[in-house]
């Protein structure tokens, strides 16, 4: 029974993170209509800046949270400004263009990042990357512990932010009705910029808080990008609520199958999730929690 | 108050209006009546930046609207309801009402103006935490006026407030469109029901074809022989 309560937490533990990227991907899917296939490459877009603040200034991960989220924002917003809202006024033979731009820009990220770092791996070993402690009989890593405190604390403050705020209610106005936010006065191309600006920010965060626990290289941004897209859908879509439970559901299932099936199975596991929610619960959670 | 000039307007390469004309002036009641496509949603979407006119020009209080980039235009005073409510129909009932008072302005008076608006419509406070989409469609449209009467309006544009209510419903919603007025709101209306808006405007104009073809005081229009035979089935 400990195997499995052992399984269960850190399944918990991995799935608060991925439902910070996943929130990240929803808002935007939300806002603009489409998957951002970027969004694990700008979360390790972070993890980079998190391992040279660490190597070179010995700031600490938590403490360059302070620098990469913003960092991150601001990429965002450029990404948005620049590169996709522009595609909206031409006229191309593919509908979703913008999202093959996400997809560029992921590559270029990824190839920018690995002519600067070269493709070695990378670490950001703090005193306490290999830390546990126990609660009984199952260890918990500290690393991770304290990540997943942060993340439940952004999570929040990005629903309040949502919930509560005349600019929060604006973005999830123009999620529902675009032209109508219009005419209650929101510009809704400044809303598409802040939206990417804070999607970007929520994976700097994740992938900073990841940084002690994970081998930092180039190419990390893909599988992420996957996980975060298989949360988006198991989320419904568009409801930062579902992604939640993606986010954990993704955790637990990816963890439950390397403990009883093999390390192998990890990443299968996600995949086989994804399709049996496609097939059985098409709207994924959302159907479930209505938000 | 409001006047609209010879516009020319577009989707795409397909124009729905030409050179159409019309002035509202201060207190009024001005109706814009018309057949299923003869171009009144596109005409109210004009004036409210969400198109823009090829030719022509839109002026209100003597600023051009044309010009003014589409979120401002709710701030200058001129508040549109658009056709089919079009409520964030995920948010609640007070969210909603909240969303039309985003200008600086309305934002100060938020706490006093959503009083006056559930006091206006009891119902939405009764509802107040319920989602938009729940709400039946009397309840929504009144949900939408609500919202327009947040943002503090100058000019209040109305695009079809009738559609889909009840005989009973809509002659409410008249007498609330009459009551706004009264408290010095002016009203630019967009109707099919040209028999119960032409007994209650000061003036109206019938659009055709995208073509303003007809202009008067209300109760002369009801006597005019063409209204008669095309509009009222007389
Ligand atoms: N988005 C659009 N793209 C292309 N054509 C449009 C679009 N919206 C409206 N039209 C066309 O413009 C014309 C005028 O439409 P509009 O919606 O202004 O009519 P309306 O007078 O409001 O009609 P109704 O009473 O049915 O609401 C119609 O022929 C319609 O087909
Ligand atoms: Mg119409």
């Amino acid at each position: 029974m400990d195997v499995f309560w052992q399984t269960l937490v850190a399944g918990i533990l991995k799935g608060g993170l991925y439902a910070l990227i996943g929130i990240g991907m929803t808002l935007i899917m939300g806002v603009m209509g489409i998957i951002n296939l970027a969004q694990g490459q700008l979360m390790m877009v972070s993890m980079y800046i998190t391992y040279v603040l660490f190597s070179a200034l010995r700031i600490d991960p938590y403490l360059s949270l302070a620098i990469a989220m913003p960092a991150l924002f601001l990429l965002g917003v450029l990404i948005q400004k620049y590169f996709l809202n522009p595609l909206l006024k031409v006229d191309t033979i593919l509908p979703h263009n913008q999202v093959l731009m996400t997809v560029g820009i992921g590559m270029v990220l990824t190839e920018v990042i690995r002519f600067i770092f070269k493709s070695d791996y990378r670490s950001v070993s703090t005193t306490y990357s290999n830390k546990t402690f126990f609660l009984g009989h199952i260890s918990f890593s500290v690393a991770l512990t304290v990540a997943f405190g942060i993340a439940v604390m952004f999570t929040l403050g990005m629903f309040l932010f949502l919930m509560k705020t005349d600019l929060g209610r604006s973005i999830r106005a123009t999620a529902q009705d675009k032209e109508a936010a219009t005419l209650m006065g929101v510009n809704t191309g400044r809303i598409t910029v802040i939206t990417f600006g804070l999607g970007s920010a929520l994976a700097a965060c994740a992938g900073t808080l990841l940084a002690p626990v994970f081998y930092i290289f180039p190419d990390i941004g893909g599988p992420f990008t996957s996980k975060a897209f298989v949360i988006t859908i198991l989320g419904g879509l568009g409801s930062t609520v579902g992604a939640i439970f993606g986010g954990l559901t993704l955790g637990i299932a990816e963890s439950v199958g390397s403990t009883y099936l093999g390390m192998d199975y990890e990443n299968i596991i996600g995949m086989i999730i994804f399709v049996g929610v496609l097939v059985f619960l098409p709207s994924g959670f959302k159907r479930l929690t209505k938000v | 108050m409001l006047k609209v000039e010879g516009i020319d307007v577009y989707y795409g390469d397909l124009q729905v209006l030409w050179e159409v004309s019309f002035e509202v002036r201060e207190n009024e009641i001005v109706v814009l009546v018309g057949a299923n496509g003869a171009g009144k949603s596109t005409t109210l979407k004009t004036i409210s930046g969400l198109l823009r006119p090829r030719k022509g020009a839109i002026e209100f209080d003597g600023l051009r609207l044309d010009q003014t980039p589409a979120d401002r235009i709710i701030g200058c005073g001129v508040v549109h309801v658009p056709e089919a409510r079009r409520l964030f129909v995920e948010m609640s009932v007070e969210e909603n009402l909240i969303m039309g008072s985003l200008s600086s302005a309305a934002k100060a008076r938020r706490q006093e103006r959503l009083n006056w608006v559930y006091g206006l419509f009891p119902r939405l406070r009764e509802r107040h935490s319920q989602p938009a989409g729940t709400l039946s469609g009397g309840e929504q449209q009144m949900c939408a006026i609500g919202r327009g009467l947040m943002a503090l309006p100058k000019i209040l544009m109305f695009d079809e407030p009738s559609l889909g209510l009840a005989p009973i419903l809509v002659q409410n919603v008249f007498d609330i469109i009459k009551r706004i007025n009264k408290e010095g709101v002016t009203i630019l209306l967009v109707e099919q029901n040209v028999r119960q808006t032409l007994s209650f405007c000061d003036r109206a104009y019938v659009l055709e074809n995208g073509r303003v073809v007809l202009q008067g005081a209300g109760r002369e229009l009801m006597t005019n022989s063409y209204v008669k035979e095309a509009y009222l089935g007389l």
